[in-house]
């Protein structure tokens, strides 16, 4: 199980209360995640990255075990924790972006 | 009894205020969205209960919500805009070509008669075109892709597509317009489109009476006589008695001809509300008097509506899609300021009084007429 925490304002947009929860088949990646969190919630296609899994959006950040993954390859592994739900993956809303 | 429904969007939000016929007593819904910059919100002529609204932020971008029952509920409808083909370059701020990027919806029109279709006009200006309640749109890319979209620029807010209008008469026609780039006309449902900027002066382009290149600020009809439009320019108030073939300046005795919105009544199509701002570089009223300049004459000939309003140290702009009329027997008028204000008038713009006074600043302000 593969923990995400959203920002408020996507949280509010997709009405979710809390962590979202994924279960991921194959590579847990970014690009694997979001994937799956798209497909749950279809009203964040474009929220966080581009149309058919497209650049992150400036001014959203990823973060996960007190790393910065913005600029990491999307299909790079995520951490050990995060695929095994020890630790969440955290979408960002950037400092300056609001 | 009749009612309203006026639906602001703001800077932070959107709100939906009601009232029966007298206009008196409001009931104040939201901040809808809350936290997100609501450009524009719009119901359709033929479904009251069908609004749309365009919904975007910094963070994440755009959405557009979509309610069914009047404002009551929303929920996340298409937001993927894409222009068709290799959008190009238009030029940016200092001459330099510039490549077309999506930015967000600037301003929603519903179809006259389907509630399914609506068009969205765009930053970086381009317009778009839903025929399933907003699920996927398409662009209409003969506009952005006229021959002169290379020249075009931005204005002081971004490129956008603030205006369409849709001709009640004639099956087809349809009106655009773009800072800076000018006014458009459609005679084939937005399948090729043609400049129709002749008369327009604009200093701060190198010919000021080119073909485009003109900070058109918005356009206003009345459904009753389609061929005649109404312009607030960037600088002047202009009026065209053709469809927009030809403009004519009706600025006449306002004290800034610079202004954003301009509006028609309801039911009289040569009364014309325009709010003068003092210039380009001062987006206040002039004198610190917050005046609506009402014309009964079709242009030229303006008188102040002061009643209500503050008229003194009053440093609000009106932006340009702040501004809209209700269709009951007594004309209501109402705009939306910087500072956050709602004001309406219950009588054509005699007497004005404040809905809310202290929303976020106000970006668009529309208004259905409810039996």
């Amino acid at each position: 199980m593969i923990r995400v925490v959203l920002p408020a304002h996507l949280r509010a947009l997709a009405r979710i209360d809390g962590e979202v929860h994924l279960d991921i088949t194959g590579p847990v990646t970014q690009r694997s995640v979001l994937d799956a969190l798209e497909a749950r919630y279809p009203m964040l296609r474009g929220t966080i990255r581009g149309h058919d899994s497209g650049p992150r959006r400036a001014f959203i950040r990823l973060f996960a075990c007190e790393q910065d993954l913005s600029h990491d390859p999307p299909d790079d592994p995520l951490p050990a924790a995060v695929a095994a739900g020890t630790e969440p993956y955290l979408i960002v809303g950037a400092m300056a972006g609001g | 009894m009749s009612g309203v429904r006026v639906l602001a969007g703001t800077r932070k939000g959107a709100f939906v205020l009601t009232s029966d016929g007298m206009r008196k007593q409001w009931e104040v819904s939201g901040p809808h969205f809350a936290g997100w910059e609501i450009y524009h919100v719009k119901g359709s002529p033929a479904d009251p209960g069908r609004l749309y609204a365009s919904q975007s932020s910094g963070w994440s971008g755009q959405v557009i919500q979509r309610s069914d029952d009047g404002g009551a509920t929303w929920a996340p409808v298409g937001n993927q805009f894409a222009y068709q083909g290799t959008p190009g370059t238009h030029q940016w701020y200092d001459g330099t070509p510039h490549p077309w990027e999506f930015a967000r919806v600037w301003h929603l029109e519903p179809s006259l008669d389907d509630p399914d279709v609506v068009y969205a006009g765009v930053e970086d200006a381009g317009l778009f075109r839903s025929v399933d309640g907003g699920q996927s749109w398409q662009e209409l890319p003969k506009l952005r892709g006229h021959e002169s979209g290379p020249s075009w620029q931005p204005g002081a807010g971004g490129m956008c597509l603030h205006t369409i209008l849709l001709d009640p008469a004639r099956q087809g026609r349809m009106f655009a317009a773009i800072s800076a780039a000018g006014a458009f006309r459609s005679d084939d449902a937005g399948q090729t489109w043609r400049p129709i900027n002749q008369g327009l002066q604009s200093e701060g382009i190198p010919d000021p009476d080119a073909e485009v290149g003109h900070c058109v600020h918005r356009l206003a009809m009345h459904p009753s006589r389609p061929d005649v439009l109404f312009m607030q320019k960037h600088w002047d108030v202009m009026r065209s008695d053709n469809g927009g073939e030809s403009w004519r300046e009706i600025s006449g005795n306002l004290p800034s001809d610079f202004g954003f919105p301009i509006d028609v009544h309801a039911h009289e199509p040569d009364t014309v509300f325009v709010v003068p701002i003092t210039s380009d570089a001062e987006h206040f009223p002039p004198e610190g008097k917050l005046r609506v300049y009402r014309s009964r004459t079709g242009g030229d000939e303006w008188e102040p509506l002061t009643t209500g309003l503050p008229q003194e140290n009053c440093y609000v702009n009106v932006l340009r899609d702040a501004m809209a009329v209700d269709s009951l027997d007594s004309c209501g008028v109402y705009f939306g300021t910087t500072g956050g204000q709602v004001y309406v008038s219950a009588d054509s713009g005699d007497s004005w009084e404040p809905i809310v006074r202290d929303l976020p600043a106000v970006l668009s302000v529309e208004v259905q007429t409810l039996p």
